[in-house]
């Protein structure tokens, strides 16, 4: 019981932190831009498909650097050419437009590297168990996940809070009118912001890669539940974000982990039912196999109850 | 032309089309228009008529067409005697159940908060379809046979072309109402709602009321569409309510024109013949369509319809003819910059060591073929930006008054 737990615990903690990298670069973005970024997770997924790529030729540690680097580009572009031209069309427009951008991001992936999973493996160097506890082995290279993460969390405070480029950027946010009238160049800001935004989706992906297998849906299988961390978290809130991801992650993490179900409630109930049941799919619903809509559940339950959000102060 | 026209023409088209094309694919091609329409129709009372945009609207569609699926299978176990010809109706009523318990509390507001709830209820029932296997048939989904059940007039639907016509009533049918919709009351205050809530709830109307009107009756309309897919399709799966689908619409609807009434049609048609012509030459459909409609959203904010709508004024003025050259002029070289990326793009994916493109023999692995397309598609880019200065100064003249003759037919 103790072992399941703190391998639960640990396995959480990892995808907790991997989920944050990511909402912390969304929900960056739409503070600034008041923009849900649909295509936030296929910068993610992108970020794997380069380190894969680039390490290839130069292995793993270079590609780590240069993919997300890549991936910053490539979302500055996107925000300079595609979300600024569309920006004067309204929100609707901008959200419309990140999601078909999504949708082609996919489709290219699968034109450039196909269709099936490809072999992205995480390095040799990192490739033997941390620790081994109750017979079970928890390997470095999900430690080295949780360095990298960390690490990024504490820069991005530290640079947002700390440093005049962290304050010019949060005054832009609130104010950009009088930090443009200061004589800072806002639309550069945004772009610049956007991009590192990208970026840091990248990095996610190019550590995640490995561990979560890198396929075409990969973008998929993440996006909507980051989407759903940066609503519950509440817009906007980079605390909110992290709190959020680490509940998402180890809520999973405990569901897949436990092996409880609708039938041990109704033991505990003392109720029983005919095997032919018409609602038998009900009565034997186990928490593994619902935890993936766990955080669906509960993002429909806080927009009902809490539109704000967790530690969210504006409204939707 | 009056309206009463617009309409009767519109029952002609759809009674003669099948008898011009009628082979098996084009039969197959316009009863999934019929379906597109609708579903595409009714979704634009979410988005354009009302403001909301919706991430999950194959839930009213998707379970329209489960229910219709068991009512099919229940008229055919002989549970249950109505006519098939009503089928689509079970799933409108379902739909409009669905739509109402769930509008119940997704209305609240407009904005991001809808378009996260909608999303999250799309997963949610998306997922929850996997898990309810005796309901939605899990992976395999769950089918029916539309032949059962008394026939309508002598007919059993057994052929594509009884469905067809059937499909069509019932689009024609739903196309009429929600036309009509536009112009009740409710539909005029789901306009006012989306431009400004604010006013709309300081002349006494409820935002939330408004909405949730809106709402329901696109979950009715939606699970007709979903009615009528059961009857075409005689199987429902996951597919049918999930995130892909709900997208799908979106793009039919963006790409049509959100502004306009007849949008979501020309964005019906166009996807479903991009969806069935395209598919049969490349395997890269959905690519382009993912290109379509991103420089949609970029250029033509307005859609297709938009489009056709911007010569209204040059219509009018009877200066059309001045945009026929530059026109032209533009469209060869952007025919030839288009032709040439969709060649690089096939040529890029082309597995064989030869590749045919328009009557072109092309070796993927050679430098020349390379060379050759990228050259032509760079001199098409360059003249096509040499064109477009031109087309604006005609765009110009065509759009503005004649300066020194006076109007012919005394219209502005």
């Amino acid at each position: 019981m103790i072992e399941v737990l703190i391998f639960a615990t640990l396995n959480g903690l990892v995808t907790g932190l991997l989920l944050f990298m990511l909402a912390s670069g969304l929900t960056l973005i739409f503070s600034m831009m008041g923009v849900l970024n649909f295509a936030h997770a296929s910068f993610y997924m992108l970020g794997a498909y380069f380190a894969y790529s680039i390490s290839l030729y130069t292995g793993f540690w270079p590609a780590l650097i240069i993919a997300p680097l890549l991936v910053g580009v490539v979302g500055a572009l996107v925000e300079r050419y595609g979300l600024r031209r569309v920006h004067k069309s309204g929100h609707v427009a901008e959200l419309v437009f990140t999601f078909g951008l999504a949708f082609l991001i996919e489709e290219a992936v699968q034109l450039f590297w196909g269709r099936s999973t490809i072999n992205y493996e995480s390095p040799t160097l990192l490739d033997f168990p941390l620790f081994t506890l109750f017979g079970q082995n928890f390997p470095v290279y999900k430690a080295f996940m949780i360095f990298i993460s960390v690490s990024i969390f504490i820069g991005l405070y530290f640079v947002l809070t700390r440093t005049r480029i962290g304050i010019i950027i949060q005054a832009a946010i609130t104010h950009p009118n009088t930090v443009a009238n200061l004589g800072h160049n806002v639309p550069f800001i945004f772009m610049a912001v956007f991009g590192v935004g990208s970026g840091l989706a990248g990095l996610a992906g190019v550590i995640a890669g490995p561990v979560l297998t890198t396929f075409p849906g990969m973008a998929t299988v993440l996006g909507s539940i980051v989407f759903v961390i940066v609503v519950i978290g509440g817009l906007g809130s980079l605390a909110g974000a992290l709190v959020a991801s680490l509940l998402i992650g180890l809520l999973q993490s405990y569901a897949i982990a436990s092996d409880v179900g609708m039938q041990d409630l109704l033991d505990l109930l003392g109720v029983s039912f005919a095997a032919d049941h018409p609602l038998n799919d009900i009565w034997r619903l186990t928490l593994p196999q619902i935890a993936p809509i766990m955080p669906f559940l509960l993002l429909v339950l806080v927009l009902i109850f809490r539109p704000s959000g967790l530690l969210g102060k504006r409204e939707g | 032309m009056g309206k009463l026209t617009i309409w009767i023409v519109f029952a002609a088209v759809l009674l003669v089309l099948p008898q011009i094309f009628d082979s098996v694919l084009s039969l197959s091609i316009f009863t999934q228009m019929t379906i597109a329409i609708i579903f595409a129709l009714s979704y634009n009372m979410l988005l354009g008529q009302g403001g909301m945009l919706s991430f999950g609207h194959a839930v009213y569609f998707g379970l329209g067409g489960f229910l219709a699926v068991h009512a099919m299978m229940m008229i055919e176990f002989e549970t249950l005697s109505f006519s098939i010809t009503l089928i689509p109706l079970v799933g409108g009523v379902f739909g409009l159940l669905a739509a109402l318990f769930i509008g119940s509390f997704s209305t609240h507001k407009a904005g991001t908060v809808f378009a996260m709830i909608s999303l999250g209820i799309g997963e949610l029932v998306a997922a929850s379809s996997l898990i309810l296997v005796s309901f939605f048939g899990g992976e395999a989904g769950v089918s029916g046979d539309r032949t059962f059940g008394p026939p309508f007039f002598g007919i059993d639907f057994a052929q594509d072309d009884h469905v067809y016509y059937l499909a069509a009533a019932w689009m024609f049918f739903a196309v009429l109402c929600m036309y009509l919709f536009t112009q009740t009351p409710a539909g005029r205050m789901a306009n006012a709602v989306r431009d400004n809530p604010e006013r709309a709830e300081f002349i006494g109307y409820s935002a939330r009321r408004v909405r949730f009107i809106s709402f329901a009756m696109a979950g009715f309309f939606a699970g007709i569409a979903g009615g009528i897919f059961a009857v075409n399709y005689e199987i429902l799966t996951e597919e049918n309510l999930n995130a892909a689908t709900s997208g799908r619409v979106l793009l039919m609807a963006y790409i049509g024109g959100l502004g306009f009434f007849i949008g979501p049609v020309v964005g019906a048609v166009v996807l479903t013949l991009i969806n069935s012509l395209l598919s049969n030459y490349t395997d890269l459909w959905m690519l382009y369509l993912g290109i379509l409609f991103l420089l949609t959203v970029m250029f033509l904010p307005r859609g297709l319809t938009g489009l056709l709508m911007m010569h209204r004024v040059a219509w009018q003025l009877g200066r059309m003819r001045l945009l026929l050259l530059p026109y032209t002029l533009t469209a060869i070289p952007g025919a030839v910059f288009i032709l040439g990326m969709i060649a690089m793009i096939e040529m890029s994916h082309a597995e064989d060591a030869e590749f045919v493109y328009l009557g072109l023999a092309l070796a993927p692995a050679g430098y020349g073929s390379w060379a050759l397309l990228l050259s032509v598609t760079a001199v098409a880019f360059f003249i096509l930006r040499r064109t477009l200065p031109r087309l604006h100064e005609a765009w110009a003249e065509a759009n503005t008054l004649p300066r020194l003759q006076g109007h012919k037919d005394g219209r502005p």
